[in-house]
């Protein structure tokens, strides 16, 4: 009887977010045919209006976006280029900015804590952070559709990521691996100590086939410079699964190394003239606000059900992002 | 137990992003509400906005007559350029704990992490600078 109790309220709770995004759908309709042609008039509604329905957007999106266990920006870019009227450009440089407020705000506690490695972060984020730039650039040079397209394929491939992709709590990374192909994470000083607050034990680690890491994370800055998705979806699987630091190490850094990679392809923006306030910063507060919200409420529900719900949202929000690059 | 396994500098650059990062979102959040409230005046009127994210970036320069860049420091007179300041701060926290960072690595003598930090700060300067921009499309 508590289980079936248990299984309508989930099912309450999914069937009430599908509405709501049933409902705003609905609502953008028009707004969703303005952003689909570039330089028609958007929409008739005033400034303020869309400032309000951005900032609720947005913090809906913060709340989803935890309780799914991923950044703000591989949400937010796909959802409001795709239904908001705004130009693929300023929702980039939005979403960057979305994805470095949430990495500058939770960096400083995971750092003191351990959990995220500023050695490990150092040659990384190094090369994540210069390729972001070559990838704001193309981004920014490239046409519209060409990107939208290439964004669609991109959320299309991060689904089959979330579906797909396992993860390994301690990866083994074995005496002999580290000696024979990682002498440069030894000489870079990449292991560590952290306190497991679930198992109040000392977890020690180390990193093996760091050379393989380190080069993947040039595609990983192109495409958060690109796309301005933030990039955790790619940084922790090679984190953890690549490189072999524990789930926990790899998800901290991957945040923190957010706050490195998307500065570099935020001022690519920024300077570009991408950075309109009426976009940033209610996306930003949003965000932010929906991610305090969605913390609590992230201890009395089952993730998984809304895993699933983001990744339906992402997979809605790629064919979107495709069939608006196509020009349907 | 001891939650604490950072390292010394790794806690410096703790300490600094969490100190510059509150500065940045209160100024944000001060700023924003100025450009809003219409204090300042508008260089481009709120009105308009709406009339511009529809197009590129490069199209809004050009038709606003912007100019890309840091030229916005001399516009600090209108709200909507007086919300890049918290902007700026937050895109260049990250450079100022790498500068202090570098000189924690230093005491330590740890020579490849000095390096490394060297070279992030010229990347993140770099693309701060404005030098790196495209024509647009």
């Amino acid at each position: 009887m508590g289980n079936q109790q248990t299984y309508f309220k989930r099912a309450t709770l999914v069937l009430v977010m599908l509405a709501a995004f049933g409902l705003w759908l609905w609502i953008m309709g028009g707004t969703a045919l303005g952003a689909a042609n570039p330089g028609g008039q958007g929409s008739s509604l005033p400034w303020w209006a869309w400032v309000i329905i951005l900032f609720v957007m947005t913090f809906a999106m913060g709340i989803v976006a935890v309780l799914g266990g991923v950044g703000g920006g591989v949400i937010f870019v796909p959802i409001v280029s795709g239904f908001f009227p705004f130009h693929l450009d300023f929702v980039r440089c939005a979403g960057l900015l979305v994805a470095l407020s949430g990495a500058l705000s939770a960096g400083p506690g995971l750092l003191r804590v351990g959990m995220a490695d500023l050695r490990l972060a150092l040659p990384t984020a190094l090369i994540a952070s210069a390729a972001s730039i070559v990838g704001a650039l193309m981004g920014l040079a490239l046409p519209a559709n060409v990107v939208q397209i290439s964004l669609g394929v991109t959320i299309l491939g991060i689904v089959a990521i979330m579906l797909l992709a396992k993860k390994s709590e301690y990866p083994e990374v074995k005496e002999s691996d580290n000696k024979e192909s990682d002498k440069l994470a030894q000489m870079l000083g990449i292991h560590g100590t952290y306190t497991d607050f679930s198992t109040h034990q000392d977890v020690q680690w180390k990193v093996h086939r760091s050379p393989i890491g380190f080069g993947l994370f040039v595609i990983i800055g192109i495409m958060a410079g690109m796309f301005g998705l933030g990039a955790g979806w790619a940084n922790v699987p090679v984190l953890n699964l690549l490189m072999g630091a524990p789930l926990k190490v790899s998800v901290a850094t991957s945040k923190f190394l957010l706050s490195i990679t998307d500065t570099s392809a935020a001022w690519i923006y920024i300077n570009s003239g991408a950075m309109l306030p009426l976009i940033v910063v209610p996306s930003l507060i949003g965000v932010m606000l929906g991610s305090w919200v969605g913390v609590p409420i992230l201890t009395r529900t089952k993730p998984t059900i809304i895993r699933y719900i983001v990744i339906a949202l992402l997979l809605f929000a790629g064919a979107r992002a495709l069939l608006k690059g196509f020009g349907i | 137990m001891s939650p604490l396994k950072a390292s010394e500098a790794q806690l410096f650059y703790a300490n600094l992003l969490n100190r510059l990062t509150l500065i940045g979102f209160a100024l944000l959040v001060i700023a924003f509400l100025v450009y809003i409230s219409g204090l300042l005046g508008s260089y481009v009127p709120l009105a308009q906005v709406p009339s511009y994210w529809t197009q590129s970036s490069h199209h809004y320069l050009q038709s606003a007559k912007i100019t890309p860049g840091w030229s916005w420091l001399s516009h600090l007179n209108y709200g909507d350029f007086m919300v890049y300041i918290p902007i700026t701060i937050l895109a260049g926290v990250t450079i100022v704990c790498y500068l202090g960072v570098i000189f924690k690595f230093m005491k330590t003598k740890e020579y490849i992490l000095v390096g490394i930090a060297i070279l992030e700060v010229l990347v993140l300067s770099a693309a701060a600078s404005g030098i790196l921009q495209t024509g647009g499309h």
